[in-house]
């Protein structure tokens, strides 16, 4: 059907963008900007037609559009890349929030004294990262890209940044996701050792299931404290508040929108599949850390005097919900935890770009610095608050749907946890309004009429960036039949490693590109 | 030596071709002192050397695929010089790596003279040493060189206890002197030289009591021979431990490894750093070649009786080295103690014997790439005339040279072991082998010690890019094509070999076979 090495190009074209930015002289910021975005543009044009070259159906081969190249024959590392439903919802999610956060991005250098070249070159290499994680179907492939992509990050946090503790924020970032990485690196060649030299990702899932049982649970803890990390899950989060509220906003909303993803996308793809056993044994206390996640951060959260940070807590609430609704292991908190990670996407990104915006005009992200703002910002300020009811779930929005489906899942077999984490809908209940009242509403805050930014309610272009975000979510609120359709399978096939055979999954031989 | 002998004695002259070159060519740059008038002896000098070190490459090259001994008498080989797959892989990399070291000392523009003393003997601070410091550097420096470099060749394909005792005394004499061959801070580097040869000397003396108990207990000093003794020998074993303990001392010292390591911060720092880029890419791969040959052809039948010890040795240089490393102020220093960092990497390649040998020699030459350009890049960034090692001087350094600062910060990254540079794929292979041999603890501390060890090299870079340049920054010298060649030589052998390892894990695959193991 397809003989376009689409999934090569989709890592290559973002790579090559970055290069071509990097190269452009700083004096010529517009033409950096916009070949960013062109070929950010390019991203997604690619992203939807995997999108809809991808076979739904239930007994598709679970990895499609596979390609693979040798790279060192040694180690048996290639370029192998393929798609399943939850990766490719996460392509869809890279591709579609890289290019808005770079138009949210578009004219905030313009006060300080950085490079916009290098800027959007960075974005670029992150976005070109981000998709090989989730596409690489190799685990060494995995961990090469798993591992360079703290570098852009590091720098868009350190050397683009706000607030004083950037410097501290980005350091902490790039070592706490070494040390992550480098434990994972422990187990990834304790895996090569033990099956003999196989990276291949689809190979070993194919092979008979690890044996030594304490093996695999060490090679487990290897795995999933770096994706924990990454994700990130209570309690190794301490890194995520200080990086989203140094990072700027539109950087942080894919930091959090799509970065964390891979954390959770990856104890999917590589956790469960690969140490089943391993997986039940350790879920009851994921599921534990889990849910004292989902209350710890939330309560945090309130307590919040910065909106970034404030953001970035509420979102440790919800890996919380992930991490339960994977861990479950009922189809529908699994299919809604991948769910989850794409609406959570989709409505975090949407609430970091708007305080964004609100930051960028009042020139701070202190709630203390606002009050009554909606009075000048009606336009903005309605947009600040669906994104927020958005993320508190609010029935109509699409992480409703996701939360619904983990909360069910979660409650048949784990009444006591689900009804515990049921109390994090009410404290995110609480934390937003509570935001929405002390920044929009009440009296207003006198220092607020001094900056004459804060008058300006959206522009043009701020309008045109957030449309898509709010389509998305309301589209997905009303209609999530065809997320749940591309999911599915994946989960289906995922989950049978835990309950079922993994005899009945679908052949691997029949790949889609021929 | 009767007739007979000398007859039946074959020497292998092509096998020998690379060491002969090099000393040859060490004995012409002495004369060349001699006759070339001042103006002409850096070009003489540096052509020579570099035409000589690329000679005894491309005689390597062609002695590729042997294995075997260089002298036989009547059919007998006799072990003193053994040309196998490891020992002629780390001639090449020496080679290779010299001759970039070579362009680094030769570099003159960065500052004016260079960075080498003209008359040595002169009394440092004095009148008359103010005044050489506008002339040219001495040129003795490259002959010295080519001597220390053929020793080093000498030393990974040396086969018995004797010839590996003369390689190392040819290898460290001369390096004495060059580290106190610098025209600033003469003071500093006179007392680097002092220290490393009273300590060198020090090592030399284990080496040759080790080097007796050895033969007391073998019979032989020839390393095949020795471990074989250690198999079938009668003699009390004790003679063996404390053999292989003086002889480890001794080369666990040109290792830098803990505790034998204090020299090395401050030989680093004070050496002349061409001096310096020459002995951590080269002296480690000579010191590493010999620690793997000893261990995997002579004491590999006594494994048991040094593995502990190794172990602890391995452990403590990766993990002082690297907490070291967090709290130094000096990019020399914070270098030297990387470097011994490294070595405790290294040192789980030389414990995992067979199965991590071409993985050892992967990461040598991947590590000495990375390192010489570092220094090279180091004798860049200058106060004036004097470089800028204080890590503050380098702040902002992004600002106004965004491609050295580009260059740095590969460089930085890659010895954090960052993926898609040599640094990850290096230490990838020799944990792999490492693991292979089920030597998972000393995986998971190089692990830690890695994941300690990049906060100093993140320190580097948050300075050059995050924060603000001091008025008075150090300058960048622009170098000439020397020292250029080398800091791009160094840049794109680490991306390459990050990137597109294949080949050289190839070539270390087929030449990971000692001769006699």
């Amino acid at each position: 059907m397809n003989a376009l090495p689409l999934l090569s190009a989709l890592v290559a074209v973002p790579l090559i963008g970055a290069v071509v930015v990097a190269s452009i002289r700083r004096e010529n910021a517009d033409a950096a900007r916009w070949t960013a975005l062109g070929a950010a543009g390019l991203v997604a044009v690619l992203a939807a037609l995997v999108a809809l070259g991808f076979d739904y159906s239930a007994d598709a081969p679970w990895l499609q559009f596979t390609e693979s190249y040798t790279w060192v024959e040694a180690w048996d590392l290639n370029l192998s890349w393929g798609v399943d439903g939850i990766a490719l919802l996460m392509l869809l999610l890279t591709a579609g929030l890289t290019p808005i956060a770079m138009l949210a991005a578009w004219r905030d250098l313009d006060a300080v004294k950085r490079s916009v070249p290098a800027f959007f070159a960075l974005i670029l290499a992150l976005e070109a990262a981000m998709i090989a994680t989730f596409l690489a179907s190799n685990i060494l492939l995995f961990y090469f890209f798993f591992e360079a992509m703290l570098v852009p990050m590091y720098f868009l946090i350190g050397s683009y940044g706000t607030g004083p503790k950037k410097q501290y924020a980005a350091v902490k970032f790039f070592l706490y996701s070494l040390l992550g990485g480098l434990f994972m690196l422990v187990a990834v060649i304790a895996l090569w050792v033990h099956n003999g030299g196989v990276f291949d990702w689809q190979t070993l899932v194919d092979s008979e299931p690890m044996a030594d049982g304490t093996l695999q649970n060490w090679l487990f803890l290897g795995f999933f404290i770096a994706f924990a990390i990454k994700a990130p899950f209570f309690p190794f989060h301490t890194w995520l508040p200080d990086a989203g509220g140094a990072a700027p906003a539109a950087v942080a909303a894919l930091l959090v929108g799509v970065m964390d993803k891979i954390g959770t996308f990856a104890i999917l793809r590589y956790c469960i599949p690969l140490f089943p056993e391993a997986t039940q044994t350790f879920a009851p206390w994921i599921i534990g850390m889990s849910v004292i996640g989902v209350v710890y951060a939330a309560f945090v959260a309130i307590g919040q005097t910065d909106l970034k940070r404030l953001v970035a807590y509420t979102s440790i609430a919800h890996f919380g919900f992930i991490g339960l609704g994977i861990f479950a292991f009922t189809q529908a908190s699994a299919t809604g935890a991948v769910l989850y990670m794409f609406n959570h996407g989709l409505a975090t990104g949407l609430l970091f770009i708007v305080v964004g915006f609100l930051a960028i005009r009042r020139g701070s992200a202190q709630i203390a610095d606002y009050g009554g703002a909606a009075k000048t910002l009606p336009v903005l300020a309605g947009i600040f608050l669906f994104a927020g009811l958005a993320s508190l779930s609010l029935p109509g929005t699409a992480p409703f749907i996701s939360e619904f489906l983990v909360l069910f899942g979660a409650f048949t077999g784990n009444e006591p946890v689900a009804v515990v984490a049921t109390l994090g809908i009410i404290l995110a209940a609480a934390y937003v309004i509570w935001m929405y009242q002390r920044t929009m509403q009440g009296e207003r805050n006198p220092a607020l009429d001094e900056v004459p930014a804060m008058k300006r309610d959206l522009t043009l272009r701020e309008k045109a960036l957030v449309a898509p975000l709010v389509i998305a979510i309301l589209g997905f609120g009303f209609f999530p039949q065809p997320l749940i359709d591309a999911v599915e399978p994946a989960v289906d096939n995922t989950l049978l490693f835990i309950s079922g055979s993994p005899e009945d999954l679908p052949a691997a031989e029949g790949v889609t590109n021929e | 030596m009767n007739e007979a002998q000398q007859a039946g004695l074959q020497i292998d002259w092509a096998g020998l071709a690379p060491m002969i070159i090099v000393f040859v060519a060490a004995f012409g740059g002495l004369l060349v002192e001699a006759t070339v008038p001042k103006g002409r002896r850096l070009v003489v000098q540096v052509s020579l050397a570099v035409i000589a070190l690329a000679a005894a490459f491309a005689a390597v090259i062609l002695n590729q695929g042997k294995n075997g001994t260089a002298f036989e008498i009547e059919g007998a080989a006799i072990g003193s010089v053994v040309l196998d797959g490891p020992g002629l892989f780390l001639q090449g990399t020496l080679a290779v790596l010299s001759i970039i070291a070579v362009l680094l000392l030769a570099e003159r523009r960065t500052t004016r003279g260079g960075d080498f003393v003209a008359e040595a003997a002169v009394v440092a601070d004095s009148a008359a040493d103010k005044a050489q410091r506008r002339e040219d550097g001495a040129t003795e420096i490259f002959p010295l060189t080519l001597f220390a470099v053929g020793g080093m060749m000498m030393f990974v394909v040396a086969g018995d206890l004797l010839t590996m005792f003369v390689a190392l005394e040819m290898l460290s004499l001369p390096l004495y002197l060059l580290c106190g061959l610098a025209k600033r801070r003469r003071l500093i580097s006179q007392e680097a030289a002092l220290k490393y040869f009273l300590l060198g000397a020090f090592a030399s003396a284990f080496y040759v009591y080790g080097m007796a108990m050895l033969f007391g207990f073998a019979g032989t000093v020839d390393l095949a021979g020795i471990n074989q003794a250690g198999v079938d020998s009668g003699q009390p074993r004790m003679f063996l431990y404390i053999g292989v303990a003086m002889l480890a001392v001794a080369m666990l010292f040109k290792a830098a490894a803990v505790p034998f390591h204090m020299w090395t911060p401050d030989v680093y720092t004070g050496a002349p750093t061409p001096v310096t880029a020459l002995m951590a890419a080269c002296v480690k791969v000579a010191a590493f070649g010999g620690l793997l040959r000893v261990f995997n052809v002579g004491l590999a039948s006594s494994a048991w009786d040094w593995h502990l010890i190794l172990t602890v040795i391995a452990v403590a240089t990766m993990l002082g080295g690297a907490i070291f490393a967090v709290t130094q102020r000096n990019i020399k220093r914070l270098l030297a103690y990387s470097s011994i960092a490294n070595a405790g990497y290294l040192l789980i390649g030389v414990i995992a014997l067979g199965e991590a040998v071409g993985q050892t020699m992967f990461y040598l030459a991947a590590y000495g790439f990375t390192v010489i350009a570092a220094f090279a890049v180091v004798s860049l960034v200058r106060d004036g005339d004097e470089e800028a090692t204080h890590l503050a001087r380098w702040a902002g350094l992004g600002k106004q040279s965004p491609g050295t600062a580009v260059v740095v910060t590969i460089l930085m990254l890659a010895l954090a072991g960052l993926p898609f540079t040599s640094g990850f794929t290096a230490k990838f292979s020799l944990f792999t082998a490492a693991l292979q041999a089920d030597e998972l603890g000393l995986v998971i501390v190089g692990v830690v010690s890695s994941a300690i060890l990049a906060f100093p090299y993140l320190k580097v870079v948050v300075l050059l890019w995050l924060n603000e340049p001091a008025p008075d920054a150090p300058t960048v010298n622009l170098p000439s094509p020397m020292a250029g060649t080398v800091v791009a030589a160094g840049v794109v052998a680490t991306i390459l070999l990050g990137v597109m390892p294949g080949f050289l894990l190839d070539i270390v695959d087929q030449a990971s076979t000692f001769l006699n193991t």
